[in-house]
């Protein structure tokens, strides 16, 4: 992506929201914007309204647990089809309670996978229409893709692991 | 004593709606899908679909998987198309590790991918022909499908989850076999595509059964992220091929078909196009074909064959290597996408350096798409709901992941 593309996109978020941009990042070929966790949907709202950016098409969201920072991350990845700019917004929530307005008002393909997030992170979306459990059992009481739960039961001694795998 | 008309009128407004199970397993809806439909007599009001039947845990399990050990999940996620996934997972890990494929295996690949596309397109299309009452086009739809089985058969063992390839390229190269048989395949299957064509598509009773039936506007499309046949029926010429080549798509000239209603006979009409497209490419992609190695040069990554293993030193070494996770792999974070069969398939990939991910996420067009259900068939027939579900090529595997 062109530096001018780059620039502008910042220029957008920084317009209206001065100061909420922790780090902006190439990551390959995708420019990454590390923000503020407490206005990222009036950011997105902004970067889909606003003339110049016109990010109409979320490509996907997700989360993503780190156990050293005590962290919970989230990822949004927006994309311009006229344009062809793609752009991905990170934020970081709190391990305990973490909490995100939802994106559905945005855009309605922001449900499922804000369930999804729910059901594997525990990332508690307010304002959600339909907050539940969406692959996994409605019984189920963990949230299963955070690291502190291991594929396998780790007091299993029929198996020695040490050589591979974490 | 009769009832005072007031009351009667306030007894028929008082509506009555029946709530009708469809699925978990249900012949119609091709894989395991419930949707609780509650039904106006043959009107549908509402529909709650619960999905998750056959989730196996695919994003937790690749966390404690080496990455060329995540190729065979990725087939089972839409089985119709594995090469797709497959090609598309090794692209992403060559893009975090940064790698140079040759000309030759680019072209290669683009072969496979085609061809699986059309293998794709072959069963929904089919399938839309069943469910609109005919068999015939199925049958023989269904026999050219297994030609391409075979041309995989031929490169890598396997039939359907095909585990096709490798990091870096083909763990051999194309056997003159194989290319008999894709050859072959390039001559009979334009003669049944153009028969089932000339069967269906100006078809009175098909017509009538496909247009206007579980439409989108282009608007709601996009809001809910739809890709693939099922956005570019509804007119938004957005392709991955086009909009972000890889593995030199830009080197051939194609169409992107694209419809107006986004309704099933669109839907059906676009995927029909495509597999016309994807037999020119597949043909030019023959002609075009450079010589070179079948595999990009990169020991560290790329398994050894099997027999230097068993006689040479150094591949040894290096499978040896890549078994127990003693090569470096980068810290990054990388998204490669795809255009699957049935959309964008993307593949969002954090490495912390050590020998499996710390975290992937598969974008899964299916998943996103599916949810844009109930708003399609509100107001539409039970037979048209089951029609509408098979045009959008919704495969259990890749919704469930």
């Amino acid at each position: 992506m062109e530096v001018v593309e780059q620039e502008k996109i910042v220029g957008v978020i920084n317009e209206k929201f001065d100061g909420e941009i922790l780090q902006t990042e190439m990551l390959y070929d995708f420019l990454t914007i590390t923000l503020k966790k407490d206005k990222i949907i009036e950011v997105i709202r902004h970067l889909y309204q606003h003339p110049s950016t016109q990010f109409q098409y979320l490509t996907t969201l997700c989360g993503v647990h780190y156990p050293e920072l005590k962290q919970i991350a989230m990822m949004y990845q927006l994309h311009n089809l006229v344009s062809n700019v793609q752009v991905r917004l990170k934020i970081y929530l709190p391990e305990e309670n973490p909490t995100v307005p939802t994106l559905t008002p945005v855009f309605a393909a922001a449900n499922w996978l804000e369930r999804e997030t729910y059901d594997f992170f525990g990332v508690i979306f307010q304002g959600h229409p339909n907050l539940k459990r969406i692959l996994n059992v409605e019984e189920m009481t963990i949230f299963p893709m955070r690291k502190e739960y291991p594929l396998e039961d780790q007091t299993r001694e029929d198996k020695n692991d040490t050589m591979f795998g974490r | 004593m009769e009832t005072p008309l007031s009351d009667r009128v306030v007894q028929t407004e008082e509506k009555e709606y029946s709530y009708l199970n469809l699925g978990p397993t249900h012949p119609a809806t091709h894989g395991i899908f419930q949707n609780v439909l509650k039904m106006d007599g043959e009107v549908i009001v509402d529909a709650e679909p619960t999905i998750g039947y056959i989730h196996r845990a695919f994003e937790k399990l690749a966390e404690r998987r080496p990455f060329y050990q995540i190729t065979p999940i990725t087939d089972r996620l839409n089985y119709c198309s594995s090469p797709i996934n497959n090609i598309g997972w090794h692209m992403t890990v060559e893009k975090l590790l940064g790698l140079e494929i040759p000309k030759r295996v680019q072209y290669l690949r683009v072969i496979i991918m085609e061809l699986a596309r059309i293998s794709d397109h072959i069963i929904c299309n089919a399938v839309i022909g069943v469910d609109t009452g005919a068999l015939t086009g199925f049958v023989y739809m269904f026999q050219q499908r297994e030609l391409v089985y075979e041309i995989y058969e031929e490169i890598c063992g396997a039939r359907l989850t095909s585990n096709i390839g490798r990091i870096g390229g083909f763990e051999r190269d194309f056997s003159p076999k194989a290319w008999a048989k894709i050859n072959h395949f390039l001559v009979e299957f334009p003669k049944v595509l153009k028969e089932f064509e000339n069967l269906m598509t100006r078809n009175r009773i098909f017509m009538d059964r496909t247009i206007g039936v579980g439409g989108i506007t282009a608007e709601r499309a996009l809001n809910y992220s739809f890709s693939g046949p099922n956005l570019r029926a509804a007119g938004v010429d957005y392709d991955i091929r086009v909009a972000k080549p890889y593995c030199s798509y830009q080197d051939f000239e194609f169409d992107i078909p694209v419809g107006i209603n986004g309704d099933v006979y669109d839907r059906f009409m676009v995927r029909q196009g495509e597999m016309w497209q994807s037999l020119s490419i597949i043909k030019q992609a023959i002609a075009k074909l450079p010589e070179g190695p079948f595999h990009a040069t990169v020991p560290d990554f790329y398994l050894p064959p099997k027999e230097e293993v068993y006689n040479n030193m150094e591949a040894l070494i290096y499978h040896f290597k890549i078994v127990m996770g003693e090569t470096d792999v980068p810290k990054g974070e990388v998204y490669h996408s795809v255009e699957g069969g049935n959309g964008e398939l993307g593949f969002y990939l954090i490495s912390d350096g050590g020998r499996t991910p710390f975290r992937l996420h598969f974008r899964r067009p299916c998943f996103i798409f599916y949810q844009a259900y109930p708003e399609m068939i509100k107001g539409s027939m039970l037979s048209d709901a089951i029609l509408t579900m098979s045009s959008m090529n919704v495969i259990a595997g890749e919704l469930d992941a």
